[in-house]
């Protein structure tokens, strides 16, 4: 067997990237979950204080505030960005003139960096509010909202590629026998088009959600938390406890932590899930 | 679906005509307050500029010079190529070496590149931006490692699965006929993959020329910004923005993005699609 003889050539296959992996994410990572129970202020002054950070965690209001907006925000984008992609791929995938223009335009804002996004859309959202005498930081609302606009005509584009892709791989027969078996249009997206498709859906949503509880550049330029870090996400509370105020960076740690539980749990139930609903059909 | 089925297409090209140009709005809008004297972008943000509020190119001199961003602009291709070379050689490799050798430690660490893929990166960024430091990583060409490290999760993935595809007679006879095994990968197996390596190309070079965060923590800010610090830099903590100098540079720096867009279209989809599929 081949792989026999590929084996001994470990150290230039495979350590070059073992080696990066250790440096560049497991040391930091198991380091992180050490001092979560430690107070520090660099990583070599650390002092063993076991759960006392976790507790502080959850005693502090402006986390939990951020916690369930950053949910608040991942359930909205998610719902807006699927379904107006999905419409929009489906549309497009239609004989309309045009439609390759449109699907590059669409997709475009996806290549330009989230800090540069940010201050774009600040410039546009302050211009609006100037009517009203107000700016994006007026209202915590405002920041939220605007929030969403950005990460729904950012990310529309992305999902909608996904899905044109899905709906060009369809089975074109199964379409066509069930409009020669006398489906409307709309029968035909409901109960032909719509199951192929859960795949490119589960794929979508994942991407979407991992995509909203991550969110950062965006927020950090568009309002970096104002006013008074009330439109701040779960990934700026963090950063700021860890870089803005002194002495706390046990508890942004402890912080970190429990952010990963949750992206990781939503991530790994949200696959189980639609693997479920795939199956089923 | 033929053209008779698909009625009122007329209508449809009119109304994503009309999206469209709202979609491309926001960039056009900076494009134009980029022409006007800094006084007038938040006061007549929605009008043309005229003869009083033209500033020429004023914005774009003032933008570059108070950011230094030409410099940003070649740290970040530094920064950006190395990345993403050194990634494509090393998890191309790894990945093929997983999946042929395919003993419990080839698993073992298949099974950890997949976890690296759910962790966010605020877990780590304090211990990483101490250990960058401390093992002198922290210049753009030391960053080539952090980011084949934290990044090598996807493209490992994607290589594996690519790597699965492929026919293993054509490698054993290869070997059988003599070659070498760096001969085997290099000369036969890197060449049938390479869609998979655009594809993972153009994943990996939109996620690192438009990060911000992890350079942000781990690089020596002092001698080394990338654009989206510098644009973050002249923001500033506190004071008024100038936001003359802010749209210039917002255009300087999109320019280029979609001069890339332009030329690599056809890869950017496949490399999301594939990016999906596997993902």
């Amino acid at each position: 067997m081949i792989g026999k003889s590929i084996r001994k050539w470990w150290m230039l296959f495979s350590l070059p990237t073992l080696v990066a992996f250790m440096v560049g994410f497991a040391v930091p990572f198991i380091l992180g979950i050490y001092l979560s129970f430690t107070n520090f202020t660099t990583i070599t002054d650390a002092e063993w204080v076991g759960v006392g950070n976790y507790s502080g965690v959850f005693s502090d209001p402006e986390f939990i505030h951020s916690l369930i907006l950053t949910v608040l925000f991942t359930v909205i984008t998610t719902v807006i960005i699927n379904v107006v992609g999905f419409m929009i791929a489906y549309m497009l995938t239609k004989k309309i003139s045009g439609s390759t223009l449109f699907r590059s335009i669409f997709f475009m804002p996806n290549l330009i960096g989230g800090i540069i996004l940010g201050y774009i859309w600040q410039l546009l959202l302050n211009g609006v509010l100037s009517f009203w005498n107000r700016s994006i930081t007026f209202s915590a609302m405002y920041g939220f909202w605007g929030l969403v606009i950005l990460t729904c005509w950012q990310q529309i584009g992305y999902m909608m590629i996904i899905y044109i892709a899905g709906l060009q791989a369809l089975p074109g027969d199964v379409i066509e026998a069930a409009q020669v078996d006398g489906a409307s249009q709309g029968q035909t997206l409901r109960r032909v088009i719509l199951p192929l498709m859960m795949p490119s859906i589960t794929v979508c949503t994942f991407l979407t959600i991992t995509n909203g509880f991550k969110t950062f550049d965006q927020n950090l330029a568009l309002t970096n938390g104002a006013p008074s870090n009330n439109s701040e996400l779960i990934t700026l509370n963090i950063y700021r406890t860890f870089y803005g105020t002194a002495g706390m960076e046990g508890v942004g740690q402890a912080k970190a932590v429990i952010f990963f539980v949750i992206v990781a749990i939503v991530a790994i139930a949200q696959n189980r899930l639609s693997a479920k609903k795939e199956v089923a059909l | 679906m033929n053209k008779g089925t698909f009625r009122h297409g007329r209508l449809w090209t009119v109304f994503f005509s009309l999206v469209s140009l709202l979609w491309i709005y926001p960039l056009i809008l900076v494009i134009v307050n980029s022409f006007k004297k800094k006084a007038y972008i938040s006061t007549e943000t929605f009008s043309l500029p005229n003869a009083e509020s033209y500033a020429g190119l004023e914005n774009y001199r003032r933008g570059i010079e108070r950011t230094n961003l030409l410099v940003s602009f070649g740290w970040t291709i530094i920064l950006t190529v190395g990345s993403v070379l050194l990634i494509l050689l090393c998890t191309s490799m790894c990945a093929w070496w997983i999946v042929r050798v395919n003993n419990k430690f080839a698993k073992l660490i298949y099974v950890l590149f997949l976890f690296n893929m759910i962790v966010p990166f605020q877990m780590i960024m304090f211990p990483l931006s101490k250990i960058t430091d401390m093992l002198g990583l922290n210049t753009p060409w030391g960053l080539w490692v952090i980011y084949l490290g934290f990044g090598a999760g996807l493209a490992v993935f994607i290589f594996t699965g690519a790597v699965k595809s492929l026919p293993m007679e054509v490698e054993e006879s290869a070997m059988i006929d003599g070659a070498s095994v760096p001969q085997t990968f290099f000369r036969i197996i890197l060449p049938m993959m390479k869609p998979t390596v655009m594809s993972v190309a153009i994943l990996e070079t939109m996620w690192i020329w438009n990060d911000f965060l992890l350079p942000y923590l781990t690089l020596d800010i002092r001698k080394y910004k990338t654009i989206s610090i510098a644009v973050q830099y002249l923001k500033g903590g506190y004071g008024a923005v100038d936001l003359g100098a802010m749209m210039g540079c917002l255009v300087l720096v999109i320019i280029p993005v979609v001069v890339f867009y332009v030329l690599c279209q056809r890869y950017i989809v496949e490399g999301i699609t594939t990016g999906a599929v596997k993902g």
